[in-house]
């Protein structure tokens, strides 16, 4: 059944002319890498059937009917109207499957409930648009956007063919890593809008309400990268903040996290060094087209009516505290970066803002300066 | 007068798209208003103005024909079928913010306050809430302020409405024993507890705003509290308003105890804004 | 109950017939006057809302970003389903319920006339309204039909007027169902008993009580909406004690029995078009009548399953689940039923034939779907990707609209008095259910191997499948055309064939329509008909 619907689709295919550069059409839910993924997979097959073999049964005999009675075969009408025993029969019946459909199914959303027993937590919190993970056992803390080759090509009008790019748009520049066969419980939340986390392999997806949490948990056997999507709109950019997991066994799991460690402590120090503008604006511009370009566009032209211009702005071209505070503590739709950003992303972007984009104030702002607003600013949380 | 035994079908009517414009005035001038644009009151002034016009002109029309016999006892039940599904939609609309205050008192406040599946929330994000009714939230939303007590004035309004229930079906016996001076005399008294309701009402939010720190932006507690009795408040001015238009009818001589189909409904109107009261005292004030 | 008529003038002319020129249309209270001028409204607004929805596929066609912005892009799709849910679906069974409601159970016009012309204006009203968002600052609604906050609370200067034309909305709706249920209770004929009346007065008669319970919790939630953004309340924002999920629960306590506002008008077309064909009785009446009461009841006791990853408790998810898969079997008896219908019958093969048949399978499809999706866990996989969107487009183009369709042929010709081009009927027919298939069978694939709904732009895995889909969109919008083309030709004569009183083979047996001349009287059953039609209980 499965082989003839693919070779259907193939031939589809083929009359159309569309190349079949991606050969892999999946033409059904995917099983998943993981216990809950694969119950689901079961539990979605089941219903299927029930559902094609009721459908065979029903539009059989419906065709049956609309070949054989009809007026021009000169088949003269029944005049039954009711018949209480075959609309009794018919009620059970389907009662009856619906039972059986019920016990697996409750079982598997009791087993996708379950989050007691995990081994680690991982914090997600959905912003618009990216997502930011936080080991809460370890402290690891970073934030995921889209990755820079499907960004650029994504820019309407670009003429970029999106078939060049590697896994356009569901690669992210910085993925979440996580070990195997653990029990890792995610909780979820978001600082603005609902949003939803769903890697399609792990078998399920939640949403990110803000002020609250939310939970869910999975263990992965296999080590590989699992790709996924927000699934909850989320304004403008809803469509590229992806998520990518990458499950690794225990030994390398462990060798990254003392990697993301000795990274945050190097980051750390470059915030106390002197930088000079120009320093600061060359770091600039890959912060401001990761963090501020989907809504002040690449150009910093803005979007009139929503989102203002950085071009010739009051806020950018006036005294550059003001605008630093603007920055930390955010407004309206602006998100506060002081809890985002780094101290010296910060003030590469603040150099880049006033320093590029057609402004020329001249001015910059110290990443140490920044260090110190940051800790004086009450938690963002 | 007898009544007709034939389904009057009117024709050609007018008053209809005069109203829907004015309301369409209305709602966009209060829409440019919360815009922020200058020209959304005058708008909202204009629109208000159509809109009466409206009603006085299809009231006076619909009562005229009513007194000279137009209307069948058949008509009378589409009127009447009308205004119970009416206040049927009514009903529901508050249900809406009788419901938000049972989610947000019961689900979402305790679960913010760590209860049942609430645990990581409180854990994670607002550890240091508790959730006691009534809040103004985690954030402390509006600032401090101080819950409206149920025994004071909001005990004195139950009993107001409560009379004027009473007196609206004083004045309905009246008019069923054609005691024209009872009708008028209850009718009064009913559109006066109804007006002393609104003034105590007001003074009530004065209360609330100058001296508790209580306003619509006081949180959940703040937002459940206005909203279910603003608009309770607005429908008792509406239902004054219908009622004050029967006194005047009934003043220049109109219904007979057969034919009363506006008082009926004005009476059913009143009766279901006093009910809904009864749910507020209970559930906003009291509980 | 019987009604004798009345018809007074202001002017005492006793003139009978409609006001002279366009006035006519502004101030006409006559049911089938109102009942053209929503069926016209629900054609054109098909037309803008098709229009959205060409927009949508063709920036689908290829991967990348080719036409529009992503903000515009979700405009689109909010305004799509805005404009087709509101502006199209609702206001075309209002109309033919206008139009047939007095005529089938022998009643000389609506209850409240009068009313019954304020409705309108106001559903065209609050359309234009809405549509106006469209050239505001900031771009029309763009979080989605469903208006979830705290997203739109996001909208720019549009966001007012959506929330008022909501309340426009949901006011004309009220007036219009009030006055379906005063017309069907109290303006019957003699000997119009309630288990005799037709099964589309039946599912408008439910559909009203539906929609007169839920267009007030909409417009509540859209109040908390208004004074959230404008007025400092706390009702969706956790800081205040408030929750975004409650909205969604109020929307879902609106939003699923609203669904079913139109889909039960649209299986009582169905009932009714389906025996005529077949030349048989409707099998199961009363098992018709109870199953459409049964689901219009379940509609309020299922709404969280719109919601099952949102974080609900394990008894909310379990009590939803369950209550949702029960829907399965009064839906079920609807199906086997029509299927019944049929069996042993003598059919024959019209357009408006073809369009329920059509609508029976395609629905049924809609429906198995629909079960998949009612198992919570299987959900947390399908939920919010393109297999939803394929779900709920199989129960509203091919069921709903599609009836709609059946619905325009099979009554044009006794609206009009002539008779439709069947061949070109046909043709529409068989280019619509073929287009359709290819537009949004696919689309279960994309949702299942993982693309979620709502996005601009897609990973070049689901770029085959989304050009077949907008293929068949595109065909699908063009052979729309057709439809209006017959619309308009059938108006100024059609085939130029005189049309029978009963237009079609005993359709008087079945309802009373068919027993007035085509097109009818502006004025009919001014006295009440004496013989009741019962062939199709």
């Amino acid at each position: 059944m499965k082989k003839a619907k693919q070779l259907f689709a193939g031939l589809i295919l083929m009359a159309l002319g569309l190349g079949t550069a991606q050969a892999e059409y999946t033409l059904n839910l995917m099983k998943g890498v993981t216990k809950v993924s694969h119950d689901i997979y079961d539990l979605h097959m089941l219903i299927l059937w029930i559902c094609v073999f009721i459908g065979i049964g029903v539009f059989g005999t419906m065709f049956y009917s609309i070949y054989h009675h009809r007026k021009s075969r000169g088949h003269q009408a029944a005049q039954f109207h009711e018949n209480t025993t075959v609309e009794i029969i018919w009620t059970i019946i389907p009662t009856l499957i619906l039972v059986g459909m019920a016990i697996p199914a409750t079982k598997a959303m009791m087993e996708l409930d379950d989050v007691q027993a995990s081994e680690m937590s991982i914090k997600v919190t959905g912003h618009q648009w990216k997502w930011e993970y936080e080991y809460l056992d370890n402290g690891i803390h970073f934030f995921s956007s889209l990755d820079e080759a499907s960004n650029k090509v994504r820019q309407v009008g670009s003429g970029l063919d999106p078939r060049s790019v590697p896994n356009y748009l569901l690669n992210v520049d910085k993925p979440l890593v996580i070990p195997t066969k653990k029990k890792i419980r995610f909780v979820f939340t978001s600082k603005d809008v609902i949003h939803s986390w769903w890697v399609p392999d792990l078998g399920w997806k939640k949403d990110t309400n803000p002020g609250f949490i939310n939970e869910s948990w999975t263990s992965v056997d296999e080590p590989g990268t699992y790709r996924g999507q927000c699934t909850e709109l989320c304004g403008k950019d809803h469509g590229f903040m992806p998520i990518v997991v990458i499950a690794m066994d225990e030994p390398d799991y462990n060798a990254w996290v003392e990697q993301q460690k000795a990274a945050m402590a190097a980051e750390a120090g470059s915030a106390s060094k002197q930088w000079t503008t120009e320093e600061l604006v060359a770091k600039g511009k890959a912060v401001y087209d990761t963090n501020c370009s989907s809504c002040h566009m690449a150009d910093g032209a803005g979007l009139p009516g929503t989102f203002p211009a950085i071009k010739a702005s009051p806020v950018v071209t006036g005294d550059i505290n003001a605008q630093v505070k603007l920055m930390l503590n955010g407004k309206g739709m602006m998100p506060a970066f002081g809890k985002m950003l780094s101290a010296v992303d910060f003030a590469a972007v603040v150099a880049y803002t006033r320093n590029g984009l057609g402004n020329s104030v001249g001015d910059s702002i110290q990443p140490s300066a920044i260090q110190t607003l940051q800790s004086a600013s009450p938690a963002a949380d | 007068m007898s009544t007709s035994n034939e389904y009057y079908i009117p024709h050609k009517a007018t008053w209809p798209v005069v109203g829907t414009g004015g309301l369409v005035m209305m709602l966009a001038g209060f829409a440019n208003y919360l815009n922020g644009s200058s020209a959304g009151t005058a708008w909202m002034a204009l629109g208000l103005a159509v809109f009466i016009v409206m009603l006085a002109g299809w009231f006076t029309l619909q009562a005229g024909e009513s007194e000279s016999g137009m209307y069948s006892t058949q008509v009378g039940i589409s009127y009447r079928m009308g205004m119970m599904w009416f206040i049927f939609s009514e009903i529901m609309f508050f249900a809406v913010f009788f419901g938000t205050l049972w989610y947000t008192r019961n689900l979402s406040v305790p679960w913010l306050g760590g209860e049942g599946t609430g645990a990581a929330t409180k854990e994670l994000l607002w550890p240091s809430f508790e959730a006691v009714w009534p809040t103004n939230g985690p954030g402390k939303v509006g600032g401090e302020f101080e819950p409206m007590g149920a025994w004071g004035l909001p005990f004195l309004n139950t009993l107001i409405l409560l009379t004027s229930g009473v007196s609206c079906t004083w004045a309905h016996h009246g008019l069923l024993a054609k005691n024209r001076d009872q009708l008028i005399k209850g009718l009064a008294a009913t559109v006066g507890l109804g007006l002393l309701f609104v003034a105590l009402q007001a003074s009530e939010y004065h209360e609330a705003y100058t001296e508790m720190g209580l306003t619509l932006g006081s949180g959940i507690y703040g937002s459940t509290f206005f909203m279910l009795t603003g608009f309770h408040g607005f429908h008792v001015c509406v239902g004054a308003i219908i009622l004050s238009v029967v006194l005047f009818r009934s003043w220049k001589g109109h219904f007979q105890p057969e034919n009363h189909f506006a008082f009926e409904a004005a009476a059913w109107y009143w009766h279901f804004v006093d009910v809904v009261w009864l749910g507020l005292f209970v559930f906003v004030y009291v509980i | 109950m019987s009604a004798v008529v009345a018809e007074h003038d202001d002017h005492h002319e006793h003139d009978h017939g409609p006001a002279k020129g366009l006035l006519r249309w502004v101030i006409t209270t006559n049911h089938k006057d109102i009942g053209t001028l929503y069926l016209l409204f629900a054609l054109a607004m098909f037309f803008v809302g098709g229009t959205m929805a060409m927009i949508i596929r063709a920036e689908l066609f290829e991967p990348g970003m080719q036409f529009v912005n992503p903000q515009f892009f979700n405009s689109m799709t909010t305004m799509h389903a805005l404009v087709m849910v509101f502006g199209a679906v609702m206001p075309a069974f209002v109309g033919l319920a206008n139009w047939m409601i007095p005529m089938m159970i022998g009643a000389p016009d609506m209850a409240l006339p009068r009313m019954n012309n304020m409705s309108f204006w106001l559903l065209v009203a609050g359309v234009l309204l809405l549509a106006s968002t469209l050239f505001m600052e900031g771009g029309a609604p763009a979080g989605g039909w469903t208006l979830y906050p705290p997203l739109v609370l996001q909208t720019g200067k549009a966001l007012p007027f959506a929330i008022f034309s909501v309340h426009l909305l949901g006011i004309s709706s009220i007036m219009g169902a009030i006055n379906i249920i005063a017309t069907i209770f109290n303006m019957r004929a003699p000997g119009m008993t309630l288990m005799k009346m037709p099964m589309f007065v039946w599912t408008w008669l439910i559909t009203a009580f539906l929609l007169i319970a839920i267009m007030p919790v909409f417009a509540g939630a859209v109040t908390m909406l208004l004074t959230d953004k404008f007025f400092h309340t706390s009702f969706f924002d956790a800081a205040g004690g408030g929750d975004p999920v409650l909205y969604q629960h109020i929307f879902w306590f609106f939003g699923h029995p609203e669904v079913y506002v139109m889909i039960l008008p649209t299986f009582g077309v169905a009932s009714t078009i389906i025996p005529v064909f077949a030349r048989k009785p409707l099998f199961g009446y009363s098992s018709m009548v109870y199953a459409t009461a049964a689901i219009a009841f379940l509609s309020f006791i299922v709404w969280a399953h719109h919601m099952f990853t949102v974080g609900m408790p394990i008894a909310g998810e379990l009590y939803f689940m369950y209550a949702t898969m029960l829907i399965a079997i009064p839906t079920g008896v609807k199906v086997f039923n029509w299927t019944a219908t049929m069996w042993k019958g003598a059919m024959t093969f019209e357009t408006p034939m073809l369009f329920s048949i059509a609508f029976v399978v395609l629905f049924t499809m809609g429906g198995f779907t629909g079960l998949m999706m009612s198992v919570a866990p299987s959900d947390f996989q399908y939920h919010d990707t393109y297999f939803i969107v394929a779900h709920f487009h199989y129960t509203l183009v091919p069921a709903s609209v599609f009836i709609l369709m059946a619905a325009g042929y099979f009554w044009l010709p006794k609206w009009t008095g002539h008779m439709y081009d069947e061949r070109i009927g046909q043709l529409h027919f068989w280019l619509s259910v073929v287009s359709v298939n290819i537009l949004f069978f696919p689309q279960h694939f994309l949702g299942l191997a993982g693309m979620p709904r709502r996005i601009p732009d897609y990973a070049v895995q689901f770029a085959d499948w989304n050009m077949i889909s907008s293929i068949g969109g595109f065909i699908f919008g063009a052979s729309q055309l057709l439809f209006l083309y017959i619309v308009i030709d059938t108006i100024k004569g059609g085939t130029g064939e005189k049309v029978t009183d009963e237009v079609w083979e005993d359709a008087a047996k079945h309802s009373l329509e068919w027993t007035l001349p085509s097109p009818p009287p502006y004025h009919t059953f001014t006295t009440p008909p004496t013989v009741i039609p019962t062939e199709h209980i």
